[in-house]
């Protein structure tokens, strides 16, 4: 079976670098499943999680936003932070979560509002893939 | 000429400050190596957003995005990177002149510009001098992760998306090798002239768009933006480090140095005390006679 070469990319640095049968991610217009022979494309993602299909195996990476390169026998995620569940500081991520619900509830001005609110997304995100809800 | 404990008072104090400029050349030495792991793991990803960049830009004809047009100028910025600490030889004063000289330069009044200080020694500079520094940051660790400065540049490009400014440049410390580091001047925004060798180097260079080329550029150009400037912040402090190394080298030579040369002052005194000693006392032997 073919297989597509999946790099998910940061800026510190490159998260992840194997061979998977699919990919299937949620893009700003929907979610989206790649397999191999995909045309080339370049789509934004929300701040999600990332599926990844192999043999007998899935994986999951949270993403932070960025975009996604696809090539017939390549993806790339670019991301300004992305993670495996092992990676994923989870006490930080509750407290992330707690700090941004506790921003919200006050409501300062708009930006804050908005930025909060990124930071809970970002911050559940990380929380549900950690523990496997989906 | 001093006196012999006086001498050996400075031969001491001297050995200590090169014990400590020592161990600072030692532990430079090794976070240098750190910075160099952190920026080349920073390639692949700023290599990778800027092909896409570029092949967009390139490809589509009809793209267009504030951040890819050149507008009439009325206000820049400047991002200026310098360290938190000194003792790093001629590193921050360098950039700081460069970025001095080009805001005295171009701009009569302070509504021109607008500066954005990353670290310390920067930020100290420009208030010392009345100059307002709008955003500031200081502390960054000496391995910056993205998460550290991400706040500081999106606040950045939202500047120029608000038209706050109209176009950002970045002074920072390039780093060429670990006795070599260039003062840097980039120009990060407007992205007009994104080179067509990136665009050419990708080998398909024609994609498909999901949901449209106007909806990914307004992800991809301030993502874009805001990895340069971690980009700079990172390839600076692979030069602060190496620069506070070779300072620390040349601080311990030079102790080196100081110390030979009262040593060999305190074994003259030393000399001269022992001779005139024997002098007095065979001159006293000999009155007795």
């Amino acid at each position: 079976m073919s297989t597509l070469k999946v790099s998910v990319v940061t800026p510190d640095g490159p998260v992840l670098e194997e061979d998977f049968n699919m990919v299937s991610a949620k893009a700003e217009s929907g979610e989206l499943g790649i397999l191999p022979g995909h045309i080339p494309m370049v789509a934004p993602l929300t701040i999600s999680a990332v599926r990844l299909k192999g043999d007998g195996d899935s994986q999951r990476v949270a993403v932070s936003g960025g975009f996604l390169e696809v090539r017939p026998d390549k993806v790339t995620i670019l991301a300004q932070s992305a993670e495996r569940p092992s990676d994923i500081d989870v006490e930080r991520a509750r407290k992330a979560k707690e700090r941004a619900e506790r921003r919200l509830k006050d409501k300062q001005a708009d930006i804050d509002f908005q930025r909060a609110e990124m930071a809970l997304k970002r911050a559940i995100n990380r929380l549900d893939v950690y523990n496997n809800n989906f | 000429m001093a006196s012999l404990r006086e001498i050996k008072g400075r031969i001491n104090s001297t050995k200590k400050t090169k014990q400590i400029t020592k161990a600072m050349q030692m532990v430079s030495a090794s976070k240098l190596n750190r910075a160099e792991e952190n920026a080349k793991s920073f390639v692949p990803y700023s290599e990778k957003i800027q092909e896409v960049v570029a092949s967009i830009a390139q490809g589509g004809g009809d793209a267009s995005h504030p951040m890819l047009e050149e507008r009439e100028v009325k206000r820049k910025g400047y991002v200026v990177i310098t360290s938190d600490r000194g003792l790093a030889g001629a590193y921050n004063s360098s950039i700081l002149r460069k970025a001095y000289q080009d805001i005295r330069n171009n701009h009569t009044s302070a509504d021109e510009y607008k500066i954005i200080a990353i670290g310390r020694i920067g930020r100290d500079f420009f208030r010392k001098r009345n100059m307002a520094v709008d955003k500031e940051i200081t502390g960054v660790s000496d391995q910056p992760d993205f998460e550290d400065i991400k706040e500081l540049a999106s606040e950045t490009v939202q500047l120029y998306t608000d038209e706050e400014i109209d176009e950002l440049h970045i002074y920072y410390s390039h780093y060429v090798s670990a006795i070599t580091q260039e003062v840097q001047r980039t120009k990060a925004l407007p992205l007009n002239d994104i080179s067509a060798e990136q665009a050419t180097k990708s080998s398909s260079a024609s994609y498909e768009y999901e949901p449209n080329q106007e909806e990914i550029l307004e992800v991809l150009l301030p993502q874009y933006a805001e990895s340069l400037i971690y980009g700079a912040l990172i390839d600076s402090k692979a030069s602060e480090h190496a620069a506070r190394m070779t300072a620390m080298k040349s601080a311990t030579d030079n102790a080196d140095d100081l110390i030979d040369d009262l040593s060999l002052t305190y074994n003259r005194a030393r000399q001269a005390a022992i001779t005139q000693e024997i002098t007095e006392i065979v001159g006293g032997a000999s009155a007795l006679e």
